[in-house]
């Protein structure tokens, strides 16, 4: 936050602006903590875009492995439209069913808000369930081999 | 109204067929199913009467496609899933054939109702149950049983798989038919812009070239669409299959 605003002063090439936004800071004060309260505090920033290098790296070199064993013109092209159709069809049909499923088991035991309840709540579970492993399928298209993994999870 | 675009999902009975109170007209739809399997047949047959060594362009088609479902097939079942490699390949060239139909103007396109998909995705969920049943008897209940589950959530997660694998047939089927409808409705809406723009003078004319285009890129797309929902439709098909074939892997 400090640091921030110290970088808009100086980065600002309007000497009244810089003041103004200074000036509620105590200009005097900041310039003297500012670095000595800034140090753990870059450090952490630092630490943080680290990691966030690193998770970019490790993301794209999985996006690369994906799309060598996939199709990659079948995963990069104008497909983000079907892909998100055929997720959220996933998901919903989830949550249909187990609604579906709770309502007819309350009509058969008579339990009347029970079953819904506890089986659209079942259905968001398998809907979250049918979403994801419908994305891993769509990353490791090469393999194909759903049921193996599916045992690993 | 002409720029209706629901009008073209109607259905309208060519023949009235009665029979004990049922309606089992032949409509639309079902003259555009004959006409989907009659095209599908026709080109398979006579591109491939031939059977020439070197393949004409078309007979190079459609071994292509052979080649595409069975590979694809193999890729996911192993080679045992090849004996349900005829009921693939029908699905396939049928909702290809179906889809690419729909694309022609004037033309009724039957996966965009969605009793006709539910319909195929039920048989492919029926195959699946029934078969694996047949093979593994009540091993193929292992299905729902995924290994290193702690003992307690045992009851929990194969509630949940039960409702997975009971949600396949509703995402297969509402898939393929909200792609179509949704691509008609779009193509319908955006060449409905370019009339009633037109109908305002000069400036409506100029101003209708924005949807003109729209409307070009979203034909292009929609081929993209066709071919990719038969190909959605025949890989899941393909998966599921295995796990008939293979239930406890």
């Amino acid at each position: 936050m400090l640091p921030a605003t110290l970088k808009r002063t100086d980065t600002s090439s309007r000497p009244g602006e810089g003041v103004a936004v200074a000036g509620e800071k105590k200009p005097g004060k900041a310039g003297r903590t500012g670095p000595g309260s800034g140090d753990p505090q870059h450090a952490a920033d630092d630490e943080l875009e680290r990691r966030r290098q690193r998770l970019e790296a490790s993301l794209a070199a999985r996006g690369r492995g994906e799309g060598d064993t996939g199709n990659a013109a079948r995963s990069s092209g104008a497909v983000g439209y079907g892909q998100a159709l055929r997720l959220s069809s996933e998901f919903i049909a989830g949550v249909a069913v187990g609604a579906g499923l709770g309502w007819f088991i309350d009509r058969l035991a008579g339990t009347s808000p029970w079953g819904l309840i506890v089986f659209l709540l079942l259905g968001f579970a398998a809907g979250v369930l049918n979403v994801m492993r419908s994305a891993g399928k769509i990353a490791d298209a090469g393999a194909r081999v759903p049921t193996p993994d599916r045992r690993e999870d | 109204m002409a720029n209706d675009p629901i009008h073209q999902f109607q259905i309208a009975k060519l023949i009235p067929i009665e029979i004990g109170g049922m309606d089992f007209s032949f409509t639309n739809s079902s003259a555009f199913m004959v006409a989907t399997v009659a095209v599908s047949g026709a080109f398979l047959y006579l591109t491939t009467s031939s059977r020439g060594l070197v393949p004409s362009r078309l007979q190079s088609l459609s071994e292509m496609s052979y080649e595409f479902v069975a590979n694809m097939l193999r890729d996911a079942a192993g080679s045992h899933g090849m004996k349900f490699f005829p009921m693939v390949f029908s699905l396939f060239m049928f909702v290809l054939v179906a889809n690419l139909l729909g694309l022609f103007p004037y033309f009724f396109t039957v996966t965009s109702h969605i009793i006709v998909t539910f319909a195929l995705a039920l048989l492919v969920i029926g195959t699946v149950i029934v078969y694996g049943f047949m093979k593994h008897g009540f091993g193929f209940l292992k299905l729902f049983v995924p290994q290193g589950v702690p003992g307690i959530l045992v009851p929990l997660v194969v509630l949940i798989e039960v409702i997975s694998f009971l949600s396949r047939p509703i995402s297969l089927s509402v898939r393929l038919f909200a792609n179509m409808l949704a691509g008609h409705i779009t193509l319908k809406v955006f060449a409905g812009f370019v009339t009633s723009l037109s109908a305002f003078g000069a400036v409506g004319v100029f101003g209708a070239i924005l949807p003109l285009i729209m409307t070009v890129a979203i034909t292009a797309l929609e081929f993209l669409v066709a071919f990719l929902q038969a190909y959605v439709f025949a890989v899941l098909t393909c998966m599921y299959l295995n796990d008939a074939l293979h239930p406890s892997h």
